[in-house]
């Protein structure tokens, strides 16, 4: 799907923050509880599924995403878990929080939860697969240029742009199907190097630039 | 989720752990552990001491190089984000630099949680795009001679810099070492510098 979250290469966020040594882990306190929160409640949704977590943070609104940064979006995202899995009614953690600062509202009732049927053959993401990896170090390949309707981690920006293998990586659980729980579908993952004059054209700083794509994303190149 | 409301993210979280709390979904003596381990235990240390060996070992960083995941495993270092850590090399004439364009994937057990820089717009929309003038705000100025490779974090395999060693420091132990190696020089926005 076409989100926010797919940042590579877009315009208009300005200079990037200068780095601080003495940067605290958590700026603020909420952050920590959030941070935690989030890895716990993983527990609570089917098969601890990092790939439906991502998924969640790329459905939310560009306000929701970006308003109140990194562990803004995880404590929206988690929340979209829980009520997506009827662990939580919607509007529950909103009803709460009026609660908390003095106000006198209804909570929704604690609804059936109806978690997805999913269980993780394994905790780890590796997967061992019979299948030879389709394509081999020092190929030519192009990112397939695809729009994927739900989850994927094809970025725009390499859609459509010849590159070549660099390496291969451990087999993985798929994140396109994993993440709506259909299945771990597992895949061979290749880094692929690309060109900044591929991607960017011909004015474009020299550097290139690799990124880990699953073998669907890709097709061989002449 | 969309309906703007005016409800601060820390009420909301407040709200959010009670009601985990209550119907005793989350435990929060774990949860308070949990946090602890990432403000205390978990952080770039942890990877300060595989440069600071890989500098003075020769054979440590061979081993490294060829199989980071393993090798990092060996000093206690693994778990969430960091099944599979590729290890790159920066040198005089290449830079590596890191970032995860869709997200925000780091490798945790070695550089602990993400900086606010690199959860950033800016920096995951640019440097894959324009590195060097990224770099350069930043504060870091590389030759024009310089190869930049930047590694996008899209799957679960994760990317440490291992940075190149600073001239002067050639007198100087693996201890001593390890306090000059900088998170930032280990996602590479930046070099090591001598004391």
């Amino acid at each position: 799907m076409e989100s926010i979250a797919d940042m590579g290469g877009t315009d208009g966020w300005g200079p990037v923050p200068v780095p601080r040594p003495d940067e605290p882990v958590f700026a603020e306190r909420w952050q920590a509880r959030v941070y935690g929160l989030t890895r716990l409640i993983m527990f609570q949704i089917s098969g601890r599924n990092r790939d439906a977590f991502r998924h969640s943070l790329e459905r939310l609104d560009r306000d929701t995403y970006l308003n109140n940064g990194y562990y803004g979006r995880w404590l929206a995202g988690g929340e979209l878990m829980l009520t997506d899995s009827a662990i939580l009614a919607p509007g529950a953690v909103a009803a709460r929080a009026r609660n908390l600062q003095g106000e006198q509202v209804a909570e929704p009732a604690v609804p059936e939860p109806n978690k997805p049927g999913h269980a993780e053959t394994d905790p780890s993401w590796r997967r061992e697969l019979d299948r030879p990896p389709a394509f081999a170090v020092g190929q030519t390949v192009r990112a397939k240029d695809i729009s994927p309707e739900g989850h994927t981690r094809l970025p725009r920006y390499v859609r459509g742009h010849i590159g070549v293998v660099e390496l291969i990586q451990p087999a993985s659980v798929y994140p396109d199907t994993n993440a709506h729980f259909r299945g771990e579908n597992p895949q061979h993952v290749y880094t692929v190097g690309f060109e900044s004059r591929e991607l960017w054209g011909a004015d474009a700083e020299p550097f290139s630039v690799t990124i880990e794509l699953y073998e669907p994303y890709l097709e061989a190149a002449a | 989720m969309s309906a703007p409301d005016q409800l601060s993210p820390a009420l909301r979280a407040e709200a959010l752990e009670q009601l985990l709390v209550e119907r005793e979904l989350v435990d929060p003596a774990g949860l308070d552990r949990l946090i602890a381990s990432y403000e205390s235990d978990i952080g770039p240390l942890n990877g300060a001491k595989v440069v600071a060996k890989a500098w003075t070992d020769p054979d440590y960083k061979r081993r490294l190089l060829a199989d980071g995941t393993a090798v990092i495993a060996e000093m206690g270092f693994a778990g969430p984000q960091a099944e599979h850590i590729v290890v790159v090399e920066n040198t005089a004439s290449v830079h590596n630099v890191v970032v995860c364009t869709l997200c925000s994937c780091y490798p945790w057990p070695v550089l602990g949680l993400p900086p606010s820089w690199y959860k950033d717009p800016a920096y995951r929309a640019r440097v894959v795009k324009e590195p060097r003038t990224v770099l350069a705000e930043m504060g870091l100025r590389l030759e024009d001679d310089v190869r930049i490779i930047v590694r996008d974090s899209s799957s679960e395999v994760r990317w440490l810099v291992l940075p190149e060693r600073p001239a002067g420091t050639e007198h100087m132990s693996e201890a001593e070492l390890v306090g000059l190696v900088t998170r930032d020089a280990m996602v590479g926005v930046a070099k090591v510098s001598a004391p």
